[in-house]
């Protein structure tokens, strides 16, 4: 009797139907799961598949070359203009929305009353649900022209620093003001996932700092920014990875020209996917695939940064956050 | 340098909620107090509103007076910051800094003062504390090391030496060695004889055998039911608590009859 | 008797004062001198502020003291800085879309309406935007979850999982133009598919996927072992307990991962560029013919630059952000109606 409790009848245990069902459904998950291994790598094949005829006819040489004439006949493009402008007004936006988004995460985590807290982290992840369509509206027509006097003080009162100086009368449409979107539109991200790392925070570590008699700021710089430094540095390469990519909130406020120019209160400047949006539906065979091969330089310059981001994250195992 | 302690009918909240109420007790200076009780009792909660630490919590807050040789901590004009750095305190789980190694653990505390202290000088107080804390032996060659890095019992040890750096007059202890293992738990009920010639101590302890080997006074605490406040029953001598008790509630909780 | 406990607190009413100091003087140097306007002068006030608490604080409290200080102002000020933004973005899209937004705007296409002339509506974009949108979720969604599924419940941790799951966190940043040039490079340029709505959702589908697998997964995450070990000890297969047990119990809270999906796709503009051709007109069929779709509508209106146009492009916005917020709300009713009961 026991034998057989024991020990049933092979087929009982290895009975093929329940097996199969099993190894179909597995079949299946597996199979979404590798169509997306899939999709993700023909992303650079088809880009770099696609980009690669543009090259062959190029004049010049596309990294140094700043000037986008890829449809004449003898074509001369380069993304050097690009890629400064794209950088430009990413570190503009860096600088501004690093030090708010992390204060924001900082104030609403360990500042503000605990009852308004929540209420105010909703209304900061609202400005993650504004699409960048609207951020873009929004620039041209209310912080355009609210933000010039900012670009005239700096011209004004710091033009001896040459990226403040401005040599035309015009302040708008310019780098610093894409910049300045920029920031408003990293701004949640960089601040949700910082707010998450400081929620992380031991609150022994807390009490810790506070029973040696710490006051409140000293308690965050002893116990608070250490342990949440990895997270705050992910957060804002997050961030940077997001306005690297950022289109149409830039290409709305820019005014986009094709040099190199450090002054970042003229207007000017044009980034990778700006131009993309912008040229697109000009473009003739050639162009598109000047314009692709200036995405496909996009796509792994934002693939570098979110894998380094990723990679700090990862390696705070608990730190599971960051959409 | 150690301290005595008067608190007047001490209440304590958590929002609304009344955790302890109307405890008034005494500590003497260069002495081990233990307060012993079952959970959810209050004696935490009146051991972490002896340093202004209860107020922390979010909704927490207290009425009446602790005073410490007269002044009261909770006064007009008393910077809680000071109140802490004059009070020390021991918690529950070891918890130095992860990020800190050994040396800038014990000079946590002393890295906040206005004054710059020289190299050696800061030797000296980090070779004085982890002395103080039985723990320099062990850890003399790796003080550079990270601080997370040791045994639960030396952590917690750890935790003590960066509380005596900065030489607090009182030192509170919240159930030190309920996170650690029996020989780790006999080297820090040793280290509390030695600390109480130069300290005010107060420890909260389950463990009722501790308090009967480390304290000159024991106080108990109860609650009438789950949602009544805590309240202190009574504080006597250890010697006293444990071979005479006053109150029935002390006699039965020490002979085990419940908590 | 020893004083060492106080410390020379500034009494409250302090930073009132302080405050109420600072804007005056502020107002007096904007009056006497020349400020750049409000802006200026209310960051004048808020330096200003800031100085004469440092250097109080610090005269009466200590340095320590008066760095708390000095930062914990830094603090608030940084959280208005980025409340703003948001207060004036919601201000001026609702007041300059509600001009033009009425059941008029809602219900005509842009067909045969001149761009300065007022007039025509956002009905053939509102219909572009649902059946993309749809499209795209349709798509995203199985792949979504039944790869959720494998890295939960097949392969905890094994070699593959990690590619995906690494590639998911990847997918979550490209940028939505990249998608947008993919789909072109293959659908369109490869296999010789014209530009439609279809390749539009094509395009959204990829923004949508990583958001919607990492919702599911923490989903799964979250669904007590117990569950599975008491079904899986009745002898049901894997599988069918998969299927009856583990997704019934996660799936409001991955319906909600997924409305937030549709939500962030809802208002991208960048991938339909590029996939899309703009119509003026309604085009109920996603597979041909050129479809619009609210924000390439905005866009168009943008850039048609008249007074008449740019109102239509606010009205756009305000329809934009109402219908992402019929999104939101629909995710917080299903996350309310699924809820654990108490």
């Amino acid at each position: 009797m026991t034998q057989g409790l024991i020990d049933p009848p092979k087929s009982s245990i290895s009975g093929s139907a329940v097996r199969r069902g099993d190894q179909i459904f597995r079949g299946i998950t597996v199979g979404s799961g590798l169509l997306i291994l899939l999709v993700m790598t023909s992303i650079g094949i088809f880009l770099t598949w696609k980009a690669l005829p543009s090259f062959s006819h190029n004049s010049s040489n596309f990294f140094t070359e700043s000037q986008w004439f890829p449809d004449q006949d003898t074509p001369i493009f380069g993304i050097a203009a690009l890629a400064f402008g794209t950088f430009v007004a990413a570190i503009i936006a860096m600088l501004l929305a690093m030090p708010t988004g992390i204060g924001t995460s900082l104030f609403i985590t360990f500042y503000a009353p605990k009852k308004l807290a929540g209420v105010m982290a909703f209304f900061i992840d609202l400005l993650a649900a504004v699409p960048s369509i609207i951020f873009g509206l929004w620039g041209l027509q209310f912080l355009m022209p609210h933000s010039e006097g900012v670009a005239r003080w700096l011209d004004r009162y710091l033009g001896f620093i040459p990226i403040f100086q401005n040599r035309t009368d015009l302040y708008t449409k310019s780098l610093l003001i894409a910049g300045i979107v920029l920031a408003i539109m990293i701004l949640p991200t960089i601040s949700a996932i910082s707010r998450e790392v400081f929620n992380q925070v031991p609150r022994s570590h807390v009490e810790a700092a506070l029973a040696l008699g710490a006051t409140r700021w000293e308690m965050v710089r002893m116990a608070v920014l250490p342990f949440g430094r990895p997270g705050i540095i992910s957060a804002s390469m997050l961030g940077l990875g997001r306005a690297l990519g950022e289109t149409i909130a830039v290409a709305l406020i820019l005014s986009a020209v094709f040099e190199v120019n450090p002054h970042i209160t003229e207007p000017g400047g044009n980034t990778f996917a700006a131009n993309i949006a912008l040229k697109w539906n000009e473009a003739g065979p050639n162009g598109l695939s000047a314009l692709i091969a200036s995405g496909l330089v996009l796509f792994l310059i934002t693939l570098g940064v979110n894998s380094v981001a990723r990679g700090i994250i990862a390696r705070r195992k608990d730190f599971s956050g960051a959409q | 340098m150690a301290k005595r302690i008067d608190v007047n009918n001490l209440n304590a909240f958590y929002g609304n909620f009344r955790a302890v109420a109307d405890v008034s007790l005494t500590i003497e200076p260069r002495s081990v107090t233990a307060f012993i009780g079952p959970s959810g009792c209050g004696k935490s909660t009146v051991l972490r509103s002896l340093n202004r630490m209860h107020e922390v919590i979010p909704g927490a807050r207290i009425e009446g007076s602790v005073e410490l040789d007269g002044e009261n901590i909770y006064g007009a004009g008393v910077d809680p910051v000071n109140v802490r750095r004059t009070i020390g305190m021991v918690f529950q789980r070891p918890n130095p800094f992860p990020t800190m190694s050994i040396q800038e653990n014990v000079l946590a505390g002393i890295k906040l003062d206005t004054g710059r202290k020289s190299k050696t000088e800061l030797a000296e107080i980090v070779e004085r504390s982890l002395k103080g804390a039985n723990l320099w032996n062990e850890v003399k060659d790796r003080l550079d090391r990270p601080g997370a890095g040791l045994s639960g019992g030396q952590q917690q040890r750890l935790c003590i030496a960066r509380a005596i750096a900065v030489q607090p007059d009182v030192l509170l202890m919240d159930e030190p060695c309920s996170a650690l293992d029996p020989i780790s738990t006999i080297a820090i009920e040793d280290l509390i004889h030695e600390l109480k010639n130069e300290y005010t101590i107060v420890i909260v302890t389950h463990n009722m055998q501790q308090a009967a080997r480390v304290s000159s006074s024991t106080a108990f605490f109860n609650l009438a039911a789950t949602g009544e406040p805590g309240r202190l029953v009574e504080i006597n001598p250890t010697d006293q608590v444990f071979s005479a008790p006053h109150e029935k509630a002390t006699e039965d909780y020490i002979s085990g009859r419940f908590g | 008797m020893s004083t060492q406990l106080r410390g020379s607190i500034l009494p409250k009413w302090f930073a009132v004062a302080l405050a109420g100091l600072s804007i005056g003087s502020a107002v007096m140097i904007e009056r006497t001198t020349s400020v750049a306007g409000v802006g200026g002068t209310i960051t004048l006030a808020v330096l200003l502020y800031l100085v004469l608490q440092t250097t109080w604080s610090f005269t009466v409290e200590g340095r320590r003291h008066a760095i708390d200080r000095l930062f914990a102002t830094l603090m608030y000020s940084s959280f208005v800085i980025a409340a703003l933004p948001l207060a004036t973005l919601i201000w001026t899209v609702v007041s300059k879309g509600i001009k033009e937004l009425d059941m008029n705007f809602l219900s005509h296409s842009m067909r045969s309406v001149s761009p300065s002339k007022p007039g025509g509506g956002v009905y053939h974009a509102l219909l572009g935007t649902l059946e993309q949108v749809g499209i795209a979720t349709l798509i995203a969604v199985p792949i979504g979850i039944l790869t959720a599924l494998y890295l939960v419940e097949y392969a905890r941790g094994g070699r593959l999982a990690k590619a995906i799951s690494f590639f998911v966190d990847v997918m979550t940043g490209v940028p939505s133009i990249v998608a947008g040039l993919f789909i072109y490079t293959a659908f369109v340029l490869t296999f010789g598919f014209d530009r439609s709505g279809f390749a539009a959702a094509l395009a959204l589908t990829i923004l949508m996927l990583p958001v919607i697998v990492r919702a599911t997964e923490e989903m799964l995450k979250i669904v007590p072992a117990d569950l599975r070990e008491a079904s899986l000890a009745l002898g049901i297969p894997k599988w069918k307990t998969i299927l009856r047990i583990v997704l019934p119990t996660a799936i409001g809270g991955i319906i909600t991962g997924v409305m937030l999906a549709v939500a962030r796709v809802a208002g991208e503009t960048a991938p339909l560029l590029l996939t899309t051709f703009l119509s003026q007109s309604i085009n109920q069929n996603p597979f041909a013919g050129p479809q619009a779709a609210i924000p390439t509508f905005i866009w168009d209106q943008i850039s048609s630059a008249t007074p008449a146009s740019l109102d239509r492009a606010w009205a756009g916005a305000l329809t934009l952000i109402l219908l992402i917020m019929v999104f939101y709300g629909t995710a917080k009713l299903i996350a309310r109606y699924y809820a654990p009961k108490a």
